[in-house]
């Protein structure tokens, strides 16, 4: 298992109270595996993936059981030394692509500072690293580029560059918020099948949070559905579209016809009445209570359990599981 | 960016314009230079004759025009009392000044940056307290308090540097000192504000993920993107210092155009006055427009793109 | 122009600085606003009240007791708290006296300045056009010319004295009291309730006085701080450069000039008085910067 984490915990200053973010997660990457993280804004997916990178702004709390990446116990980690890691064993993607990128820096000068901080590498060998890389996830005219300033790239030019920028140094793991959300849906296309082949040339860990299902069902392995700071539901990708059991889900997904991957493409996440509730004292119960269609009066008193379904499904629920099951269209 | 460039050229050419028309009323309007040029003791008769003599009963247009004339020509008018042309007066006094002023600069520049960064690098801890009480009380201080005290401390009780004259570089410390005092605040709330963005900026955020140093980050990434709005100010102060140097320089007794300026006032040399009045606000005017080409300049955005 | 962009950006609020209550709760609860409230209500107490507070009459010369040191040497005299200068008039009663004098200037000044430069910039933000580029390049000029220059250059002319002095900074100061008032007006003419102010028929003074004004105060007590600064400093450097106030009046600048020749054995000379400036010039800034905090930020 190349990332494991167990029992995350992120709590952010809110006006004078703690605000908890992420509330108790578990996750686990292999090596060559996606995994999608979807959710409402403001369920916690974003401050997830940074508190794997340790990227968390400075009063931000972050406490966990264990989050692991390969033999390396992050947690533990001084931040001269995790410094060493990003970038070079674990990187991440940023969802706005216009201003990620230092405008007053070349293309060449950004990626090759990348490199060289984490391999020592001159700049000549630095220069024939970026262009292999930039060729590598499409770029033509690689060394124009390389000379070149951000403001002259659009968009998904920018997006790949940043892609490349995080490969430069052939990471184990990559996390992505939300890179296509941004673009147009062919440039989206685009991107995402750059994502898949580096994934798979590399066999790179990848964890990828979006909130469009058309994206979680072209790429991702499993699928974990976040909510108010907890996971409710993680599982294989076909399982957790087309069988969803957590009443989340099943909201989620709305009225998106179940089978057939390619036919949920560009299907948005259906809007379920209310908003996201944020946390800011302990709170046990089942964070979709005040929305959920069937809620229990057991739902109110104690912490849903986890269910497994099918060997590697799992569910956060206090509905039984033949409740969970789904008829069959 | 050509308009713009057009456009403030424009506008400073009028404002220089204005200047020059405010230097003229200054010296013939405002004052008679009848009675400058013949002095205390002179008769009425005396300075009727010289009025006539110096055609200072023209009208003032041809007067005027004649004034930009000279200047085109380099002739800035003669002393009353030294009677010797103006712009020799100026011009040997000219690199003192510009010394002092520059020292001041560099001074205020290598206090305002790394404390800014500092500052904004860690901000509200201890360290960025105190760099913003620095910043306040440095804008407080009369600087010719600050000069009279360092005189006392530097200059009597530990005699370690010269008090006054201009003949050595140890002469500029303290003057550069009570100059850059001055410069210094406003520039370091710069460094600190545009660091303060940047620094929350989605670029640095994209560079910490990659692993980039903080020192590097810092003062390589972060600190190019904050500079470009302190160079601007850098030479608007530059301009302000050229005033300020009145001060210094007649308390160090440094022999800069300042001083000249000073010996003139008390003395009403009006045309020694009037002409550096002009040659100052030249100066600035010119140093604005560089700071604004140069801003246009320096960010790649604004250039138009090279390739 | 550059010089313009030193100002920080102007943020008008929808509605007129908070309801009077909340205001004063938010500030005394303000750490920097009770500090430099309390010093410069101290100063303007002390130049009122001078001629109770003041032990000895400034400008009596006692030859015989000059260039006593204050209470904190030995040699002192007890009944000069802080000494005597190079002409035997008690410190003490000189700096309180001297207070006076700043606070004169810097009230009449920076009054005179705020009421040019607010309307060159109400008529600029509001008719907008070639009398706004006038009045800009106006502005332009103005920020262009040294102040301490031209101030110096006028008094040599015009002949120094107090009544001088605060005419020459009040008609030089008002550059960014213009500069604010001409963007802020920019704005809020741009909202409804002037545009409504305007069909309804209501006369130019009106509006300008009634609508436009009060919606400004924030930024404008914000510069009116900052220029009471300045006119402090500035009229300290005059008369410490002989061209300001005259003696024997007890300016703070033309103390330490006086200073000069003695300053090497009685430093308190200069001690004294830059400190006394250095005071009110950090209280005014610091009053500004918390007027700054209290009106910029909390609008809801």
């Amino acid at each position: 298992m190349l990332l494991e984490v167990r029992d995350l915990h992120v709590t952010l200053p809110d006006q004078g109270q703690q605000l908890r973010a992420v509330r108790g997660i578990d996750l686990e990457v292999a090596a060559g595996e996606t995994l999608c993280l979807v959710g409402e804004s403001g369920c916690g997916k974003s401050m997830t993936a940074l508190a794997l990178m340790q990227l968390l702004p400075r009063n931000a709390k972050l406490s966990a059981q264990t989050v692991r990446l390969g033999e390396t116990e992050l947690t533990k980690l001084p931040e001269r030394k995790m410094s060493a890691l990003r970038g070079r064993k674990i990187s991440m993607i940023f969802q706005e692509p216009m201003t990620a990128l230092n405008p007053v820096f070349t293309i060449g000068d950004q990626l090759r500072s990348v490199y060289r901080r984490h391999t020592g590498a001159n700049k000549q060998e630095a220069q024939a690293r970026a262009i292999e890389v930039l060729e590598s996830v499409g770029l033509t005219n690689a060394a124009v580029r390389l000379g070149q300033f951000p403001h002259q790239l659009s968009g998904g030019l920018r997006q790949r560059v940043l892609i490349a920028m995080a490969l430069m140094c052939e990471p184990e793991m990559i996390i992505c918020d939300e890179p296509t959300t941004a673009l147009d849906v062919t440039t989206q296309a685009q991107i995402l099948r750059i994502l898949k082949d580096a994934q798979d040339k590399r066999k790179m860990g990848m964890i990828f949070i979006t909130h469009d299902l058309g994206v979680v069902a072209r790429i991702t392995d499993r699928v974990a559905v976040m909510y108010a700071g907890r996971i409710v539901e993680i599982g294989p990708r076909a399982a957790v579209l087309q069988n969803p059991a957590h009443p989340y889900t099943r909201g989620l997904i709305g009225s998106v016809p179940r089978p057939k991957d390619e036919s949920a493409e560009g299907a948005r996440l259906a809007s379920i009445p209310g908003n996201v509730p944020a946390f800011h004292r302990e709170d046990q119960r089942c964070p979709f209570l005040s929305r959920c269609p069937k809620r229990m009066d057991v739902c109110t008193r104690e912490a849903p359990p986890k269910r497994t379904r099918h060997g590697d499904q799992y569910v956060f629920c206090h509905l039984p599981l033949e409740e969970q099951e789904v008829q069959p269209a | 960016m050509l308009t713009y460039l057009v456009r403030r050229a424009t506008m400073a050419v009028v404002v220089m314009m204005i200047v020059s028309v405010i230097c003229f009323v200054l010296s013939n309007v405002a004052y008679d230079p009848a009675v400058g040029i013949a002095g205390a003791q002179a008769t009425d008769e005396d300075v009727a004759l010289i009025r006539k003599t110096y055609g200072f009963d023209r009208p003032l247009v041809v007067r005027f025009v004649e004034y930009l004339d000279n200047i085109a020509t380099g002739d800035l008018g003669t002393s009353y009392l030294s009677k010797r042309p103006v712009i020799e007066m100026i011009l040997e006094r000219l690199p003192v000044t510009a010394l002092l002023a520059v020292l001041s600069m560099a001074l205020a520049l290598l206090i305002a940056l790394p404390l800014g960064s500092a500052a904004a690098l860690w901000p509200n801890t201890i360290i960025d307290r105190f760099v913003q009480l620095l910043a306040v009380a440095g804008q407080a201080i009369p600087n010719f308090w600050a000069g009279l005290l360092l005189i006392v401390v530097f200059g009597v009780q530990l005699r370690w540097l010269p008090i006054s004259g201009s003949t050595t570089y140890a002469h500029f410390v303290m003057p550069a000192i009570t100059l850059g005092t001055f410069a210094m605040p406003p520039l370091m709330r710069l460094v600190r504000a545009g660091m303060i963005e940047v620094l929350a900026s989605d670029y640095i955020r994209t560079a910490r993920a990659m692993g980039i140093r903080p020192f590097q980050l810092t003062f390589k990434y972060a600190l190019k993107n904050a500079v470009l709005p302190v160079i601007s100010l850098s030479a608007v102060q530059l301009g302000f210092m050229l005033g300020g140097s009145i001060v210094v320089e007649s308390i160090f007794a440094l022999n800069g155009v300042g001083y000249l300026a000073w010996q003139s006032m008390t003395r009403s040399d009006m045309p020694v006055i009037q002409a550096i009045v002009l040659m100052i606000s030249m100066i600035y005017i010119v140093l604005t427009l560089l700071a604004d080409l140069l801003n246009a300049y320096m960010d790649p955005r604004l250039r138009g793109s090279r390739k | 122009m550059t010089s313009q962009a030193s100002v920080s950006t102007v943020e008008v609020a929808e509605e007129p600085i908070v309801k009077r209550l909340g205001f004063w709760q938010k500030a005394l609860a303000h750490r920097t606003f009770v500090f430099s409230g309390i010093i410069l209500l101290a100063i303007t107490l002390v130049a009122i009240f001078a001629p109770l507070i003041a032990p000895f009459d400034p400008y009596f010369q006692d030859i015989a007791s000059r260039l006593k040191p204050p209470f904190w040497h030995d040699t002192t005299v007890a009944e000069h708290l802080l000494g005597t200068d190079q002409l035997g008039r008690d410190y003490l009663s000189r700096l309180i006296y001297g207070a006076r004098i700043s606070m004169a200037i810097a009230v009449a000044a920076t009054l005179m300045s705020a009421i040019i430069g607010i309307t060159l910039g109400l008529v600029a933000g509001y008719f907008g056009g070639w009398i706004d580029t006038a009045i800009s390049t106006v502005i332009t000029t103005r920020l262009s010319m040294p102040i301490i220059l031209i101030a110096l250059a006028v008094v040599a002319i015009v002949g120094p004295s107090l009544t001088v002095v605060i005419v020459v900074l009040g008609l030089l100061l008002w550059d960014q009291f213009a500069v604010v008032t001409r963007v802020a007006t920019q704005q809020v003419c741009a909202r409804d309730y002037v545009t409504a102010a305007r069909v309804l028929g209501s006369s130019l003074p009106h509006i300008l006085f009634k609508e436009i004004l009060p919606n400004i105060r924030a930024p404008l007590m914000v510069v009116a701080t900052v220029e009471m600064a300045q006119a402090v400093l500035l009229e300290a450097a005059l008369s410490f450069l002989g061209l300001g106030v005259q003696a024997p009046l007890p300016s703070w600048g033309l103390m330490l000039s006086e200073a000069k020749t003695s300053m090497f054995f009685s430093p308190w000379l200069i001690v004294l008085p830059g400190s006394c400036l250095f005071v009110l010039a950090l209280a005014i800034n610091l009053m500004g910067d918390a007027m700054r905090d209290l009106t910029a930020g909390g609008r809801g």
